[in-house]
């Protein structure tokens, strides 16, 4: 156990989280970022979903990374991906059907994901297989981790909701306030990725 | 054919017909050079690239293959059940789970007759007669479809639903929630010159009885709904003026 939890292993998972966060430093996967965050629900959901297929996507490239022909390596890549996403939506829906109608809209969002295609050519294709699984699972975690912050503004300013509970009282309403309709529009989220990023280089300015 | 050497000094990979008397690169002793067997078969072949992806492409295709077929019934079940739900839903009865479903789908559900524009689904809820019409429609990124159900003298919208197929998620999306299809219950369909007028506007600007307000953010799938609304409930005219 002491190698499977050594210093560096610790580090492969919990960089991405802060220091190589793949939304915040290697700008990777805004395109999702956008798309589904208006809301907090949605936006936990695609962060969880991308988090489990990142790490399993991850090790089955690990595994087979030494086979692999370099000169159709994102081909290959790919097909794994797109493999991994087509069956465990298959078995969602047989299974569980109500959560499978819940993800269908962002089966497509995960596979062009440029988050899952950056490790796996970035991190799979020259690690082991658990090293690799620790990076999707910190990688997942860390896009995970913005999408909940941008989720949690935009819902709360745009819809006075969280979660599709209430949080601005009526009265708020009764005197004059207004939920920002711009918020619930896409370009408010790159807005606030901006400042996300902004907030995060300026907290870890000397550590670079 | 030439083989692979492999120099200690500089660490640099080369190619020579034979045992070369110094490095190529940074001239070291031949002491220091020391050949490089290949390991199994070579990778960057054409030949190894073509067979990879051809069995690739065959182990993964039967792969989905065997999933999409072994749990078909499954899902076909799941599919029929969902469609039950979605008309109870339309009908106001909802928050049912597995089995009861079926159950109460079978209890509520007297009829279905064939009429122009559809099927139409004749319901009994709590001793009163509803009719359920299904519509179909366009959104932003792919089809709509709905139920919509409504009271015995068809006059007035009685419950809804509606379902999407890759609407923007927080958004269009919204249109499946139960605040925006509870606001069509009760609704008249038709204006007084007896045609069908009930439609979806942008929010805050629905002046009439028959105009209901669209999602925020959402103009495009809201429009898309009005349009199927209408639309849909026209292709059943005859039915409704019956």
């Amino acid at each position: 156990m002491g190698k499977l939890f050594s210093k560096e292993n610790c580090e492969v998972f919990s960089n991405p989280l802060n220091l190589n966060n793949p939304i915040a430093v290697q700008v990777l996967g805004i395109c999702s970022a956008l798309a589904v965050t208006s809301q907090l629900e949605p936006a936990i959901v695609m962060g969880l979903s991308v988090t489990v297929i990142t790490a399993f996507s991850n090790v089955i490239i690990s595994l087979i990374r030494k086979t692999i022909p370099n000169r159709i390596r994102i081909i290959v890549q790919l097909v794994v991906v797109a493999a991994l996403v087509t069956i465990v939506s298959q078995i969602l829906k047989a299974f569980a059907y109500d959560v499978s109608v819940q993800l269908s809209v962002y089966v497509g969002l995960i596979i062009t994901n440029c988050i899952l295609m950056g490790r796996l050519e970035a991190f799979a294709m020259m690690n082991g297989p658990w090293e690799s699984f620790l990076d999707g699972i910190g990688n997942g975690l860390g896009y995970a981790l913005i999408l909940v912050i941008v989720g949690f503004v935009r819902e709360l300013l745009g819809f006075g909701t969280l979660l599709g509970f209430q949080i601005v009282p009526d009265f708020c309403y009764e005197h004059g306030y207004m939920n920002n309709g711009m918020m619930t529009m896409p370009a408010m989220s790159l807005i606030i990725v901006g400042c996300v990023i902004w907030a995060h280089r300026s907290i870890n300015k000397e550590e670079k | 054919m030439a083989k692979k050497f492999i120099c200690s000094q500089c660490g640099q990979t080369f190619e020579a017909a034979s045992m070369p008397d110094k490095c190529p690169i940074c001239g070291a002793d031949a002491s220091k050079i020391t050949e490089v067997k290949s390991k199994g078969i070579n990778t960057n072949g054409n030949v190894y690239t073509f067979v990879y992806a051809t069995v690739m492409v065959v182990i993964v295709a039967f792969l989905l293959a065997f999933v999409a077929s072994a749990l078909k019934p499954m899902q076909d079940a799941n599919v029929a059940r969902d469609k039950k739900n979605q008309i109870l839903t339309s009908l106001n009865v909802t928050g049912l789970k597995g089995d009861a479903i079926d159950k109460k789908y079978a209890e509520v559900i007297t009829e279905e007759l064939q009429e122009q524009g559809g099927t139409v689904y004749v319901a009994t809820v709590n001793g009163v007669t509803k009719y359920v019409l299904p519509v179909k429609g366009r959104g932003l990124w792919g089809g709509l479809w709905g139920y919509i159900s409504v009271d015995e003298d068809k006059q007035h919208v009685y419950g809804t639903y509606f379902d999407h197929e890759s609407e923007t998620a927080g958004l269009g999306a919204r249109i499946k929630e139960r605040w925006f299809q509870e606001q069509f219950n009760g609704k008249p369909i038709f204006d007084e010159t007896g045609e069908v007028v009930l439609t979806v506007v942008k929010k805050g600007q629905s002046k009439a009885e028959t105009e209901i307000d669209g999602v925020t953010g959402a103009t495009l799938t809201s429009n898309g709904v009005g349009a199927m609304v209408t639309e849909g409930l026209k292709q059943y005219k005859e039915f409704l003026n019956k």
